[in-house]
């Protein structure tokens, strides 16, 4: 290795957009040997995109690259696949585990790059017939396992291994690559104990002892301040500090993440009751969704507000709405206007007038291979009866075209939503006239309580402005009480009466929508007991 | 694959815990235990039968193992090994190579035409990931009708068949049946031992042996290493830079030719050969043995072949008898043990897909305890 | 996509024609270029072409509703049917028991279906719990519930107390043959309904009008409420489960239905035939009505009454007309292998077809 004066890695002007929409703005950023950089940022900030075009990621090139460049020992380096960045010595720790359930942690460790011994059946048929060393194998894991320093059973199954020695076995992995300068972590605390965490911690210093370079990627920022030597903070795509460790604090960093310039973060003004009576109540709610696990949760819905739910990715605030309506198994109890809501049948929810508009569009939200037409009159149809013809005298439910028609060219004059004709199938439609679809497809149940989940996630300025006033219109006009989950803070602020944050699966607090974006911010990253 | 945990539990406590881990064996053995004493077959006869057939079928059964290891499940395509080893036997019986020459050169003819039909099929299955098994029926079928094509039809007129004694009168496609009667357990025969008036056909288990070695070995291999990877999660192995396809494709080239080989040696037991129906049945039977022995969609060993061919085949050999005897109809039992094959396999699949979803409701439980015990502290 | 046979009916403008060209696939332009081959050649070759058309016509009379038998399955996503042999046993137990309780002539036909359907509801019933059960596994799973309960039967027709002399072993006295002829019974009972005869021409009107009237009420059905949340099952199941439709209910619904149709198909196929095929002859009678359905232009979550239609015509031209053809051009019959390699060359087809949603 050149011994020189230029950092280890060095990325300058990164620029990167999806389709014109700017993610990435003039990036900068150094590390050097051994150092430990923490980056924090709100989801949506820029954080994985970066890493992902230091990782090589194929996603970058297939839409179309970015701008810049990346020095490695001042080197210009071009990775056009992980396997590059790999050999360049960068290694990655994904937040979804990439183990092999039935092998043991060794395997896992080695996997695809085991030692192995030649064999005179090998000599004929190629190399993939060489015999695996396994003493061999068993010498590197230990090795990689000892770099760490955390203790974990090298021969142990995965699938019977706690999560965290999962985690490990990951970093263990990415260790015993010889060639490894710097490691990127991806929120690798997440799904780690306390004492796990503080293990992982110690080992990052270890790392980094050894001249290892870290990127610590968490929202657990007292994590970043006890381990890592600088913080950079990124919001909207730039990068808006980079500050030695040392000089900083919780409370600042927090501020950096979610402050915005002030005549954008103009909150609603709340016009709910404040004494309105309760219409819906939420008791230690627990909802197995994957990746959105939600914990006890408690809360009370007044009636005719817009509550908004808000909060990190992963800390399982898609989960509350999920679980209620019955798409993931859910235990607790819910009642709406005093009376138990039974859960995991979303049918119970529907009947007594509670609608859903799910995140997950092309999954959940529509019939893409059918009409449009379909699509909005589905659940109104199958609930609530409408747009059927009763054929001698209520026996044969017969499907009334021509209403459906009518309802649904109702609905597309009313949110401009861009089409062929109403018989167009939903497939081919934009992302923001799907969404369009999924609300209309609420609307005309025309229920009581609507749960609306990232109704703006991955659509462009212009239909996302309409999605929003639909609903506030909704609110105001037909008083319907709306919880709205979102991972952008200013569009809640914008939108509702008082926001909850959830945190690690439970509420960290609720507050107007009026309070200042830190104090929410400080909520997002807090640790719920 | 034994867990290390299993080896440490005493003795007794696994031979319990196998009888609950291994309810389908335990049901033949039952089976078994209560149709012997009523079929009055002596254990003399019933020992050189279970050998024989041991000797006959093992090799086959033991060409599914691969493909169930890349997580490719139960190989229904090993039907076409089956064909390749068949036109092998056919034209070597035209060319009047008898004995083990004749048993040599068939295998060698077999092997380039079950790598061409591996590569077909294992690119056929690559486009059908997650209903491999389905598909791979479908395709033992769709290439039965070539067969059919080619045997039937080619064979004679386009194909030169010189020995007329194979040959359809009208002047074209192979008979019915192929006599083999000049390699009839040729193999068998070679160093073969009696003790008593039980022959034990030496040399076919040393090669049932030496293919038991090479599974154990191969199992060590880098290839059967990512073979293993790719079985229990093709997404990870993808990213580790395991080439994932090509993997899939070797394992089922792998087990066409040793199906092949396996058909080989199955026909030159028997001595003659069904030349349009020997392979249609073959892949059934071979995989209910293998269920039967305690194996499963996704896991299966050396082990699972042994037993499930001795409990299969004792059922095989009494159930007709037992039938007969309490209803006085013979055909019963034919077709008992019919749906005994259908019906296991039945059975396994179901068990295999249940096993998947149950996996998924324990996660929700786990969480409720979880909360519950918060709520206490 | 269409889903009617209305809105088939009104694909005017030229687009929609390229595009239902580029989903007709090219094994069915094969299939269907062969055909027309089959046909244009027929003459030149001295085989009569009024004669194979009445053969074809009279096969797909016979064939029509087991093809329709597939549709309610896809279109609650439970894939195709190979699980059809349990329907097929149902109708066997219907027309053995109509027999043996000495009914006769077009009683005896009726009576078949009566008493066919409870079985066909119960055993459609258990087979719907089940395919519930291992969602996503269905295609494998229905293949050997079929083999297993064929299997099953043929133990049970020898040992089922049948005793009417028509129908079991001469000498033994009982256990049921494996053909039973329907002389006297049921023999052409639709075919000869309304038959229509011009010149060497036949057409089993009868038969036509009971396909028509199924298929005009699966027609209507799918235009209900229930039709409605069948096909949003399986065009997308967590839409569904999220409006709130429980989606076992409907997918046990479609089983069912599936069943009691090939139960009355194979009563149908029966009267044409003019046998009863008892033991093994079920075990691969699902394999020609899939690949008919998809030949027709159905996929593995797609399928419409033109599909059935299109698909039974084209499949039963090529089985009745490449024999004759065959035999009079070349001097082979090779029409058996012929089937075999293009039925189950259209059913690998479409498991393999990259644009289907992974199951």
């Amino acid at each position: 290795m050149v011994k020189n004066n230029s950092p280890l890695l060095e990325m300058r002007n990164i620029k990167k957009d999806f389709q014109g929409n700017q993610v990435l703005t003039d990036i900068n950023l150094t590390l050097k040997e051994g150092e430990v950089l923490g980056l924090v940022g709100e989801n949506g900030a820029g954080k994985s995109t970066l890493m992902k075009i230091l990782f090589g990621m194929d996603v970058i090139k297939e839409t179309g690259g970015y701008e810049g460049e990346i020095l490695v020992n001042g080197v210009k380096a071009e990775f056009a696949t992980p396997f590059d960045a790999l050999a360049a010595g960068i290694g990655m720790v994904h937040q979804e585990f990439s183990l092999i359930p039935g092998f043991t942690t060794t395997e896992n460790i080695l996997l695809n790059r085991e030692p192995k011994k030649r064999n005179v059946i090998s000599e004929i048929f190629g190399e993939r017939l060489n015999t695996l060393d396994y003493n061999e194998m068993t010498g590197r894991a230990e090795h990689a396992i000892e770099k760490m320093g955390v203790k974990i059973d090298a021969n142990m199954v995965i699938s019977d291994m706690p999560v965290g020695h999962k985690q490990f076995t990951e970093i263990a992995r990415e260790l015993s690559k010889e060639q490894l300068k710097i490691l990127i972590l991806d929120e690798p605390t997440a799904v780690l104990t306390e004492k796990e965490a503080e293990a992982l911690i110690s080992s990052i210093r270890g790392m980094a002892s050894r001249g290892i370079a870290v990127i610590f990627i968490t929202h657990r920022l007292h994590e970043i301040l006890t381990v890592c030597d600088k913080v950079v903070v990124m919001r909207d795509g730039y990068v808006v500090k980079d500050v030695p460790a040392k000089q900083t604090n919780v409370a600042e960093i927090t501020k950096w993440m979610v402050g915005r310039s002030v005549n954008s973060s103009a909150a609603k003004d709340s016009t709910a009751d404040e004494n309105a009576k309760v219409i819906m109540s939420i008791r230690k709610l627990w909802v197995d969704m994957p990746g959105e696990t939600v914990r006890n949760v408690s809360i009370d819905v007044r009636e005719g507000e817009i509550l908004g739910i808000g909060g990190l990715a992963g800390q399982g605030k898609l989960g509350i709405p999920n679980g209620i309506m019955g798409l993931y198994e859910a235990g607790g109890t819910v009642e709406l206007e005093g009376k138990e809501i039974a859960l995991n049948n979303p049918r119970k929810c529907l009947d007594a007038s509670i609608a859903f508009v799910s995140e997950d569009r092309r999954g959940v939200g529509l019939l893409l291979d059918e009409t449009l037409e379909w699509n909005i009159a589905f659940p109104a149809m199958q609930i609530q009866n409408k747009f059927l013809k009763n054929l001698l005298g209520g026996l044969i439910k017969w499907r009334d075209e021509k209403a459906i028609h009518k309802v649904t060219q109702k609905y597309i004059d009313e949110l401009a939503i861009k089409c062929t004709s109403s018989k167009q199938q939903a497939k081919e439609l934009s992302g923001g006239n799907q969404q369009k679809i999924c609300l209309a497809k609420a609307f005309a149940l025309e229920p009581k309580f609507l749960f609306v989940s990232e109704p703006t996630r991955g659509i462009d300025v212009g239909a996302k402005s309409l999605v929003l006033n639909a609903l506030k219109k909704l609110n105001k006009e037909k008083g319907v009480t709306i919880v709205m989950v979102s991972s952008e803070l200013e569009e809640l602020r914008q939108t509702c009466d008082r926001i909850a944050i959830v945190s690690g699966g439970k509420i960290a607090g609720i507050l107007p929508a009026t309070d200042s974006s830190e104090d929410f911010g400080l909520l997002m990253v807090s640790q719920v007991k | 694959m034994m867990n290390k945990n299993e080896q440490k539990i005493s003795i007794g406590k696994k031979i319990g815990g196998f009888i609950r881990s291994n309810p389908v064996p335990m049901m033949f053995v039952l089976i078994c235990a209560v149709c012997i004493p009523i079929s009055g077959f002596s254990a003399g006869y019933l020992l050189n039968e279970i050998i024989t057939r041991m000797g006959r079928n093992i090799f086959l059964i033991l060409s599914l193992l691969i493909p169930i290891m890349a997580g490719m499940g139960l190989n229904f395509g090993m039907t076409l090994g089956a064909m390749a080893g068949e036109i092998g036997l056919i034209l070597v019986a035209d060319w009047q190579i008898w004995g083990i020459p004749g048993i040599i050169l068939a295998m060698i003819i077999s092997i380039p035409l079950s790598i061409g039909l591996g590569i077909l099929c294992g690119n056929l299955l690559n486009r059908a990931k997650g209903r491999e098994m389905v598909t791979s029926l479908i395709i033992s079928y769709f290439m039965n009708g070539l067969y059919q094509l080619v045997v039937l039809y080619m064979m004679g007129s386009i194909i030169p068949i010189k020995h007329y004694s194979i040959m359809l009168p009208r002047g074209y496609g192979i008979r019915n049946t192929v006599s083999l009667l000049n390699m009839r357990q040729s193999l068998d025969n070679l160093l073969a031992i009696n003790i008593g008036n039980v022959k034990i056909p030496v040399l076919t288990f040393l090669i049932i042996a030496a293919l038991c070695f090479f599974i154990i070995w191969f199992r060590k291999t880098k290839l059967g290493q990512d073979m293993r990877a790719v079985g229990q999660d093709m997404d990870v192995a993808r990213d580790a830079g395991i080439n994932v396809d090509k993997t899939r494709i070797i394992s089922i080239v792998m087990s066409t030719v040793f199906a092949g080989f396996g058909m080989i040696i199955y026909l030159q037991n028997i001595g003659n050969m069904p030349t349009y129906s020997a392979h249609s049945q073959i892949g059934m039977f071979c995989i209910a043995a293998l269920l039967i022995g305690g194996a499963s969609v996704d896991k299966a060993s050396i082990g699972n072949v042994f037993l499930g061919v001795i409990l299969f085949h004792l059922m095989f050999i009494v159930a007709p008898k037992t039938g007969a005897v309490i209803t006085g109809d013979s055909m019963i039992g034919e077709y008992f043990r019919v749906f005994v094959s259908y019906g296991v396999i039945t059975v396994a699949l179901i068990m295999y897909e249940t096993k998947k979803r149950k996996a998924k409701a324990k996660a929700g439980r786990q969480l409720e305890l979880a909360q519950t015990g918060e709520d206490k502290q | 996509m269409s889903k009617t046979g209305n809105e088939v009916l009104e694909l005017k403008n030229k687009s929609k024609i390229s595009e239902l060209l580029d989903r007709f696939g090219l094994p069915r332009l094969i299939i269907a270029g062969f055909l027309l081959l089959l046909f244009v050649a027929a003459p030149f070759v001295g085989a009569d072409f009024t004669m194979q058309l009445t053969n074809t016509i009279n096969r797909f009379s016979w064939n029509a509703i087991l093809v329709l038998a597939m549709v309610p399955m896809i279109h609650s996503g439970c894939g195709l049917n190979f699980g059809l042999p349990l329907g097929i046993v149902s109708g066997l137990l219907g027309a053995t028991l109509s027999i043996e309780l000495g009914f006769t002539g077009v009683m005896s036909f009726v009576m078949a279906a009566v008493i066919s359907t409870p079985f066909a509801l119960i055993f459609g019933s258990g087979y719907g719990w089940l395919l519930n059960k291992i969602k996503g596994g269905e295609m494998m799973i229905a293949t050997y519930v079929g083999f297993s309960s064929v299997s099953l039967m043929c133990i049970m027709w020898l040992l089922l107390p049948y005793r009417a002399p028509t129908m079991v072993w001469g000498l033994a006295g009982k256990g049921l043959r494996t053909t039973i002829s329907l002389e006297g019974f049921y023999d052409k009972v639709l075919a000869n309904f309304l038959q229509i005869n011009i010149g060497k021409l036949s057409i089993p009107t009868g038969a036509l009008l009971l396909f028509a009237l199924l298929a005009f009420l699966m027609w209507a059905f799918l235009h209900t409420k229930t039709g409605t949340a069948m096909t949003a099952v399986g065009s997308n199941p967590t839409f569904a489960k999220a409006a709130g439709i429980k989606i076992d209910k409907v997918r046990t619904l479609s089983v069912v239905m599936s069943t009691w149709l090939a139960a009355i198909g194979i009563l149908v196929y029966e009267q044409g035939f003019g046998f009863i095929q008892l033991y093994t002859a079920p075990f691969f009678m699902a394999l020609p009505a899939v690949s008919a359905i998809l030949i027709g232009g159905a996929s593995v979550n797609k399928a419409s009454i033109p599909n059935v239609i299109i698909g039974t015509f084209l499949f039963q031209g090529i089985v009745t007309m490449t024999p004759t053809v065959m035999n009079s051009a070349i001097h082979m019959d090779m029409s058996e292998v012929i089937r075999q390699i293009v039925s189950n060359g259209m059913i690998l087809y479409a498991l393999t077809r990259k644009t289907v949603r992974s199951r």
